[in-house]
């Protein structure tokens, strides 16, 4: 009996990372299927997250004032990259955009290195959430892990809605098939790739900012999740966003049992379901044409 | 271009003279930088001839190497002469079984499938027992060139081995120029720019990609070998895809699509590092070169996108106007 609820717990822990990687991986595929921008710092944003929620849970103390705070800098310094760098290389191949963005990380995590050292730091879980759901005597389930689920899908929807349903998302999905067209159409398709992009990689800080709780911040975080995050948008389908939910969720599960039951080999798993799918699928699940 | 390439000649001229000045810090340094160019002009086969952005290519140079250092035995040079050809059969089976696999994407999505296949490799090193784990492997000994008791040449001695490494990076830039202008090298050319219609042509994509793949990735893994040789130890960083990262740096810097600007990037690349590392220069702060090395790239790649050999082509096209 205690062996199927562990089951569950760690069928549970999986959906969580899912749900997470998917909020990561939806930036990434976001920026690439509108604006052909692929963006290896988005790992980067994701550690930003990380370290700006440990810096500011220590110095603020609360945590509810420090996500509003920590989203706009992370907005803000995505406007300025943008247009101060990636607008110059929408038109380069992609060779250029990734030693950029490889460019970027080098510069993030050395500036990490300068601000907050090179040790691991556990991030307090808010205290509203510090509470555990009892299963049996001995299991239980952390409640901050249902509230990282309960985020991620409520910022799914919410990207949803704008992208499908309002007069903005029409703009973004016009602009990704045809720039000139919508530009000619009089609207400004360089505010949209702007705010398309901050948002991007706001959702990565977001992703990291709300792990970090559970995942603790240590250097190199980026780089790894980026690389599973890859993994996720090769599998779905860039574009898709259906496809990266079903994709990410898939991941999620197989390396979180990965790691309980084959822990020499989780990392290595992942990448042989990504083969797999690749030697049938070569252009992932749910590709957009 | 004839002053372009007299300044070339003199450049590899003065590489091979180098050791004369008896600096074996710098004799060492050197040999590392032409190891670094023959991985990047095996890469710029990919990228520049057929347009395969490969950011996995430190899977082959890192498997090189964990073969030599598996290969040999513990405190005990193995023979140059079996050991080579093994490692670099390794090397293309290796790459043949990868580059089928990634081959059947293109674009983005090859640049991110060969990234996760290098760390696929990675995370098998860096978590199983086979290499050592985390920590990797010792090289202690260098293998020998002896034949039936003569020895032509130590490698133990960092002369004998500048010269090994700069007599096969000459060969290899050599090698890979001529298969640039053969006809294979053509068809290459010809699918990176309109693959639809070099496949109505008759020139079927995934072979000739897949020749150039297993020749990058057997080159590859002969600069993993000569590094392995050089460090006297492996592990799994060798094949993370940074080092990847950092050879197509070194790619942009020195300018895509021409072999010797692969080689001028490995050198502006390194020197460049150990500019920006060192102490004498720069203090303190030193000790947080990759800041300095982030901001160097993205200047880079904003204001020289064509790398350093652009600026060579374009001062001798000055030059030949002025002739005429």
């Amino acid at each position: 009996m205690s062996g199927s609820l562990e089951f569950l717990v760690q069928l549970l822990n999986g959906i969580q990372y899912g749900l997470l990687l998917f909020l990561l991986a939806s930036g990434l595929s976001l920026i690439f299927g509108i604006m052909g921008v692929l963006n290896l710092a988005h790992g980067s944003f994701y550690m930003v997250g990380a370290y700006l929620a440990f810096w500011l849970a220590r110095d603020i103390g609360n945590i509810w004032l420090a996500i509003p705070i920590e989203l706009a800098m992370v907005l803000l310094i995505g406007v300025i990259l943008e247009s101060a760098l990636f607008s110059r290389l929408y038109h380069r191949d992609h060779l250029q955009q990734v030693l950029l963005s490889f460019g970027l990380i080098l510069i993030f995590e050395e500036l990490r290195s300068i601000f907050f050292g090179d040790d691991v730091h556990g991030v307090p879980v808010p205290p509203l959430l510090r509470s555990s759901i009892p299963l049996t005597g001995t299991l239980s389930y952390p409640v901050y892990r249902l509230f990282i689920s309960g985020a991620c899908l409520v910022v799914a929807g919410l990207m949803y809605l704008v992208i499908q349903k309002t007069r903005v998302g029409m703009m973004i999905r016009a602009g990704s098939t045809n720039r000139e067209m919508v530009q000619s159409l009089g609207i400004n398709i360089k505010l949209i790739y702007r705010w398309v992009f901050a948002v991007g990689v706001t959702l990565a800080a977001l992703a990291g900012m709300i792990a970090a709780p559970i995942s603790s911040v240590y250097p190199g975080m980026g780089s790894q999740i980026l690389i599973i995050c890859f993994v996720v948008v090769v599998v779905g389908g860039i574009g898709s966003i259906k496809g990266a939910m079903i994709s990410a969720l898939t991941i999620g599960i197989v390396d979180t049992l990965g790691q309980v039951l084959l822990p020499e080999f989780s990392g290595a798993a992942v990448y042989l379901l990504m083969a797999v799918i690749l030697l049938w699928w070569p252009q992932g699940l749910f590709r957009v044409a | 271009m004839r002053i372009g390439r007299l300044m070339l000649m003199l450049g590899a001229v003065c590489v091979g003279l180098m050791p004369l000045t008896g600096a074996t810090f710098y004799v060492q340094l050197v040999s590392k930088i032409m190891i670094l160019a023959i991985f990047a002009m095996s890469l710029d086969l990919l990228v520049g001839s057929a347009g395969l952005v490969s950011l996995g290519h430190g899977a082959f140079f890192g498997v090189a190497g964990y073969a030599i250092a598996l290969l040999s035995p513990k405190y005990q040079a193995a023979s140059l002469w079996w050991t080579l050809p093994v490692v670099l059969i390794i090397s293309a089976a290796l790459a043949l079984i990868v580059g089928l696999l990634v081959l059947r994407t293109s674009g983005v999505y090859f640049i991110m499938v060969t990234l996760a296949f290098g760390q696929m490799l990675y995370s098998l090193f860096h978590d199983t027992k086979l290499g050592g784990g985390s920590d990797g492997l010792y090289l202690y000994v260098r293998p020998t060139s002896s034949i039936a008791g003569y020895q032509p040449f130590d490698l133990e001695k960092p002369l004998h081995f500048f010269y090994f490494v700069f007599v096969i990076m000459l060969g290899v830039y050599v090698l890979l120029n001529r298969v640039r202008v053969s006809p294979f090298g053509h068809a290459l050319a010809g699918l990176k720019v309109n693959e639809q219609r070099m496949r109505s042509l008759g020139f079927p994509p995934i072979p000739y990609k897949l020749g150039a793949f297993v020749l990058a990735g057997t080159l590859t893994g002969l600069a993993g070998y000569l590094a392995a040789c050089q460090f006297g130890f492996v592990n799994p960083e060798m094949l993370s895809w940074h080092y990847s990262a950092m050879v197509l740096m070194m790619l942009i810097l020195g300018g895509v699509a021409r072999f010797h600007g692969a080689i001028v990037g490995a050198f502006a690349y390194v020197l460049l590092q150990e500019m920006l590392a060192s102490q004498a220069v720069f203090g303190a702060i030193a000790k947080h070169w990759q800041l300095g090395m982030g901001v160097l790239i993205v200047l880079s790649v904003l204001l020289l996108p064509n790398g350093l050999t652009s600026l060579l082509d374009r001062l001798s096209r000055v030059r030949l106007r002025q002739n005429s």
